[in-house]
């Protein structure tokens, strides 16, 4: 039996934790925000370059670019972006086991973004060919780099294709584990709505309507298409990557919540313990008054 | 006939305005882009663009990219976009200065993703210096 100060103890320590999970619900929720900002803010650039891309496919010939064939290599390069902290319930756990139980043909080969990624990946005894740290909240400049070895990687030929694991943020409490085809390039999509694109419907890339006008390209629509594709790609990295942030700090929000819940009926039921204790406490101490009363009358 | 300047990068809308001419470091040379201009794509490379309004000029560092000119609006998408009063000249001559030492520490041999990323910070880095000096020059 706890005596009422083990219980006060108790009492203080589970409220300063639940202090600390709000403040971190709190955080994460600003997070969050800024991420789905920052999709946000990229939109006019993906809407622009979606209209260029559509003119340009008709204007450019059919398989002028290596990105649209598969390399001639047998394996496979895997992107896995996770995130760098915990705390964040089952997110990175669930990426990891839809990219266990997913089949990929021929032997793979691994890039991570985010602590948790490499660390998993190690554990798991895989080849990890490259680890890119990318701060919160995630820079363009940043991501090009990791984006420019994939490319770099691909174009040498010795990957078949390149695949991106991710987190896709539906909306605060859904948060789906994706696997991706980054390269090569699916024409047919090329200039569409991507899927995974716009952290939930309400932000949607425009899809671009076919009525682009005609461009003079200069020098010409292959070299333009030459140094486009390199830069949709990297763009299309850097949405995946807002996806994957705004869902951490979207389940780390989660998470947090669910343990301010906790904490608070924890308290709950200590406060109660705490009371009965002192209530029998007094009652033992009145019985004793009353009982020595009675004995000395 | 007003033209529509807008810069964009994959972060934010830099850049909204209408100007009377912009001038831009196309990958052929120097582009100058006044209202009306034919319907044109091309690729944007590291550089200065000006554009003037009401007879005063602006400078921006921009990086790669695209440029979209239509009639009315000419839209840039760059990677990089700075106003010349942002650039912190000290600042980036420091990030130059690293990033020079850093290539000549990389050992022969290692991974190019390193020195991939140092020439990209180089570059991005020069280029912002450049247009900052030539406007102190002046």
């Amino acid at each position: 039996m706890p005596s009422t100060r083990d219980i006060r103890r108790r009492i203080k320590s589970v409220k300063s934790t639940a202090q600390i999970t709000k403040a971190m619900q709190l955080v994460a929720a600003a997070k969050m925000k800024k991420a789905q900002d920052q999709a946000t803010n990229g939109r006019a650039y993906a809407e622009t370059m979606n209209k260029i891309l559509v003119a340009l496919r008709d204007a450019a010939e059919e398989g002028s670019h290596s990105y649209f064939d598969e390399g001639k290599g047998t394996k496979t390069l895997v992107l896995v972006i996770a995130s760098d902290k915990g705390l964040c319930g089952a997110l990175n756990t669930n990426l990891f086991k839809k990219l266990v139980n997913t089949k990929i043909e021929g032997d793979c080969d691994f890039v991570t973004i985010g602590r948790k990624a490499s660390q998993a990946l190690s554990r798991l005894r895989k080849t990890l060919i490259a680890d890119f740290p990318i701060k919160d909240p995630a820079k363009f400049t940043d991501l090009r780099t990791a984006g420019n070895f994939i490319q770099e990687k691909f174009r040498s030929g010795d990957y078949k294709k390149v695949l991106i694991a991710f987190n896709n943020f539906v909306n605060t409490v859904t948060v789906v584990p994706t696997i991706e085809q980054l390269l090569p390039v699916d024409k047919v999509t090329l200039g569409g709505k991507r899927s995974f694109e716009g952290m939930g419907s309400a932000l949607e890339v425009k899809e671009t309507d076919h009525n682009v006008p005609e461009y003079t390209f200069e020098p010409n629509a292959a070299a333009v298409f030459e140094s486009i594709l390199p830069q949709y790609v990297n763009n299309t990295l850097y949405q995946m990557l807002l996806e994957a942030r705004a869902s951490e700090h979207s389940s780390r929000m989660v998470a947090m919540k669910n343990a301010t819940d906790n904490a608070k009926q924890m308290l709950k039921d200590l406060s109660l313990e705490y009371n009965k204790l002192r209530q029998a406490a007094i009652t033992n101490e009145l019985l004793e008054i009353t009982t020595a009363k009675m004995a000395l009358e | 006939m007003p033209l529509k300047l807008e810069i964009v990068t994959p972060e934010a809308r830099i850049f909204s305005d209408e100007v009377d001419s912009v001038v831009l470091p196309g990958v052929e040379g120097e582009m100058g882009v006044l209202p009306a201009h034919a319907n044109l794509v091309t690729t944007l490379t590291h550089g200065e663009l000006v554009y003037t309004k009401g007879g005063k000029s602006t400078h921006f560092a921009v990086g790669e990219g695209l440029v979209e000119v239509t009639g009315s609006t000419t839209r840039i998408l760059t990677d990089m976009a700075v106003g010349v009063e942002e650039i912190d000249e000290k600042a980036v001559q420091e990030a130059l200065d690293r990033a020079k030492h850093a290539l000549e520490n990389i050992k022969p041999g290692t991974d190019n993703e390193e020195v991939a990323a140092v020439m990209a910070m180089i570059q991005r880095s020069s280029a912002q210096l450049h247009v900052k000096r030539k406007r102190h020059s002046l």
